[in-house]
């Protein structure tokens, strides 16, 4: 009996115990040998449904069906026996094992009955790297190793069990235009040998490319089934969102203004003896947006940790408006007009269990407008949190509900709205956009496309390249520590240009970079 | 006063032993990323009912196998606390204290009220000699003068301390139980997401913590000291601690330490024997770990700017 379908999913509801309607009545089928995308904005029940393939929620009714047989997924491991491997956003690794370790992590070969067989696991590693083309070190600890490579860890941690249908939770987020190629490559290859790999992605240009069919999420139900070859990115938009969103954020020509943010020769050597940061110069200036590209790990983030005081450099100069932020504290360094929306929102941005108003004016919960002698004034912060709620258009029931319990495209709105409201000389968006819908990151944007124009300075840091190329004015390039191209106009770039000199395969000359520096 | 004396050093090693027990149980708990503070409590427990089983069964083995018994079972029961019913662990491990200190107490005047008919507030009066877990005197090594005098003559229990430094760093490295104890104390997910019992994992890390204390507790009242008294551990479950921590959480590291924090004590009774004021001795083994600790931080410091130096 040949069954076409490899998985079924048929009218799957997920109610979670405190009532929230995760999925309801949606059926997702994938044929063997196909890759087929799963699409949606945050919230839309995407992982949810996921997690009931992989055994790690149970759905409240529905059945699902691997090769036609009807099956209960009660853990990951029964998803595992029914030949289902899942490759997290995150990645499910340990760092200190290496990497054959981590291939056999829950299925160690063994010697003499007691100990780990490495040499076994080493083999097995390397058989199977060879088998599906997937290159590997297998003797490295996976925290030496880049993303690329822990990416294809994971996939071969999947199929070392046995799995025939793949599940990729936004493969491509981390990965350079190279890197992303070698994946497509592999999973093509995968598809032909009779995988099923189900691909989820916000990027529609990949999705495109690579997809056969795709199942599109809204609001936890299901919006049909589409063979990708007939549908268009804007109509996929249209069925995510409900709306035509324009992708291409318009913005006029920068009038840079006088330099506000001038970094010059900044180092930093990590507590690891790893040198982050070489010599890095860059200035932004009143009225651009300078963005910073780079696979994740070569010093954007702890560019962001030295410039908002979160760490000091080993030397260098940091200066906003000529005035140096090294030795100061967060709120110093606010009180000199400097915002930031942090890459980890959940960690950095909010109080997830705080209101939306505790949020919202805990970066000036000191100063006089929103205070009456030792008290709150009460009414001035409702007045102005409402108007921020407004003016941000975050989606909530009202101004008291927990951040923590609002889709990440609203808490993400609810920083900025803090970030952008307190009269920034500069802005310091780091990965502003990340993991949240369409709608959202539209909005947020044009904000940031908007406030530039209005005479602030935008330093950017995004791994999403059509977001840096898409905003930015010039752009500059991070590879190991260091800035290895500067781009005067953004126009011209295309991802394969910058993917050579993210991976450091080409680097300009010094006086080229130092251009960014306007001296 | 001579301090270099073999009978110092015997004593740094007599000393250390039951540390040593505790230190392991914490470096095998903080590899899974279990902190068990309740070390403590557990060899408490285990040093009363090892010298009572000790004694009702007149075998100093029973007494041992008892002692390592209820220091599993008490282990395993943090851990249905902690992991099953999620109380938060360093609450559980306190709780474990407390009834390590006043539970014990409690329970040796009930227990020989019933069984003798008068109520003890020690086993001190019940362990003889012949329940000591006994010496040994080792061939060869024993007829070498001075090394033979400090390393010979030691208690069973502590030439299986120092053989369990190597065995816990087999089981770490070595072992497919070791890998998975290591990937759930830093990545618990990945662990789990690959099919590894999380849960099972955590039982057996802090079982195997419980019944090293188990036999820290048994080596305290059936030979360190002959019975169990009140509150006779007198922070052993936490030097232990600490003992890990500056041992960088590794087995051999950790003894070493475990070693620096039985000099200190050694070093205390040592002075204190040669009739000084008792006021002056008793903080010589605190000062003596602080001292120790700076050192550890200044080495770490100097290693760190070393490794700069290497990287500018």
């Amino acid at each position: 009996m040949s069954e076409e379908y490899a998985i079924q999913m048929k009218n799957i509801t997920k109610i979670y115990p405190n009532g929230t309607i995760a999925n309801q009545d949606v059926s997702l089928n994938v044929k063997k040998g196909e890759i087929h995308a799963l699409m949606g904005e945050n919230g839309a029940g995407k992982t949810t449904l996921m997690k009931m393939l992989f055994g790690l929620e149970q759905p409240t009714s529905g059945e699902i069906l691997v090769n036609g047989e009807r099956v209960h997924l009660s853990s990951p491991s029964a998803a595992i026996a029914k030949r289902i491997g899942m490759v997290h956003q995150h990645f499910m690794l340990v760092p200190s094992l290496t990497v054959a370790e981590n291939m056999v992590l829950g299925m160690v070969p063994k010697k003499s009955g007691v100990f780990i067989d490495s040499k076994k696991s080493v083999e097995l590693t390397e058989e199977y790297a060879k088998k599906y083309n997937l290159q590997v070190d297998a003797n490295a600890k996976v925290m030496d190793i880049p993303v690329g490579m822990k990416q294809k860890v994971e996939i071969l941690k999947a199929l070392v069990r046995g799995a025939r249908i793949l599940i990729l939770d936004e493969p491509t987020a981390v990965l350079t235009a190279q890197e992303t190629e070698e994946l497509f490559a592999q999973l093509k290859n995968l598809k032909e040998q009779g995988y099923s790999i189900i691909f989820i992605s916000h990027k529609l240009k990949e999705i495109m490319e690579i997809t056969d069919r795709m199942t599109i999420l809204r609001g936890g139900r299901s919006m049909g089934i589409y063979e990708t070859s007939e549908v268009t990115p804007q109509e996929i938009s249209r069925l995510m969102v409900g709306r035509d969103v324009i992708l291409k954020v318009e913005k006029e020509k920068a009038q840079p203004g006088s330099e506000v943010l001038k970094v010059r020769d900044l180092s930093y050597i990590n507590e690891w003896g790893k040198k982050m940061l070489d010599h890095v110069s860059l200035s932004v200036r009143k009225g651009e947006i300078l963005g910073i590209a780079g696979v994740e790990g070569n010093g954007q983030k702890e560019l962001v940790d030295m410039l908002f005081g979160f760490s000091r450099p080993n030397s260098g100069i940091i200066e906003v408006n000529g005035e140096s932020l090294i030795g100061l504290g967060q709120r110093q360094i606010r009180m000199k007009h400097v915002s930031l929306v942090p890459e980890d929102r959940m960690l950095y941005g909010i109080a997830s269990s705080a209101t939306i108003e505790e949020n919202l004016i805990s970066d000036r919960s000191g100063s006089p407008e929103f205070n009456k002698g030792f008290l709150f004034n009460m009414n001035a912060i409702h007045k102005k949190t409402e108007q921020l709620i407004r003016d941000f258009t975050v989606l909530c029931k009202n101004r008291s509900q927990q951040v923590g319990s609002l889709s990440g495209g609203n808490i993400q709105k609810v920083v900025v709205a803090r970030e952008f409201s307190n009269d920034p000389v500069l802005i310091i968006a780091d990965q502003p956009t990340r993991g949240i819908d369409v709608g959202a990151t539209e909005f947020i944007r044009k904000k940031l496309v908007e406030l530039s124009r209005s005479g602030i300075a935008v330093l950017l840091i995004s791994a999403d390249l059509n977001e840096v190329m898409e905003l930015s004015d010039s752009l500059i390039i991070m590879c190991g520590g260091k800035i290895a191209a500067y781009f005067e106009d953004t126009e011209e770039l295309t991802d394969e240009l910058m993917g050579r000199y993210m991976l450091g395969i080409e680097q300009q000359d010094p006086e080229e970079i130092r251009r960014v520096c306007h001296e | 006063m001579r301090l270099l004396t073999t009978d110092f050093f015997f004593s740094i090693i007599r000393i250390a032993t039951p540390i040593l027990f505790a230190t392991l149980a914490a470096v095998i708990g903080e590899k899974g990323g279990i902190s068990n503070i309740g070390l403590e409590g557990i060899m408490m427990m285990s040093a009363l009912f090892g010298s009572l089983s000790a004694f009702w069964s007149k075998s100093w083995v029973i007494g041992l196998l008892v002692a390592m018994g209820v220091g599993l079972a008490e282990a395993l029961l943090m851990g249905v606390f902690a992991f099953k019913l999620k109380t938060n662990i360093i609450l559980v491990g306190t709780a474990v204290n407390m009834i390590g200190s006043g539970g014990t107490i409690f329970l040796v005047k009930i227990i020989t009220n019933n069984t003798m008919g008068s109520a003890l507030t020690s086993t001190t009066s019940l362990i003889t000699k012949n329940l000591q877990i006994p010496s040994i005197q080792i061939p060869l090594i024993r007829d070498i003068p001075v090394i033979g005098k400090i390393l010979s003559g030691h208690s069973l229990l502590t030439y299986l301390a120092f053989l369990l430094v190597w065995l816990t760093a087999v089981l770490l490295y070595k072992t497919p139980l070791g890998l998975n104890i290591r990937s759930i104390g830093e990545n618990p997910n990945a662990a789990a997401s690959v099919g590894v019992s999380v849960s099972k994992v955590r039982f057996i890390t802090i079982g195997i913590g419980g019944i090293l204390a188990g036999m820290g507790g048994a080596y305290m009242s059936m030979y360190y000291a002959m019975g169990w008294s009140l509150d006779m551990v007198a922070g052993r479950g936490f030097i232990a601690l600490a003992a890990q921590s500056m041992g960088g959480g590794e087995p051999l590291g950790s003894m070493l330490a475990a070693l620096v924090f039985g000099f200190a004590q050694a070093l205390g009774i040592k002075v204190s024997a040669t009739g000084v004021d008792s006021n002056l001795v008793a903080p010589i083994p605190y000062v003596v770990t602080i001292i120790s600790l700076v050192i550890f931080a200044l080495n770490q410091r100097r290693k760190e700017r070393r490794r700069y130096k290497a990287a500018v």
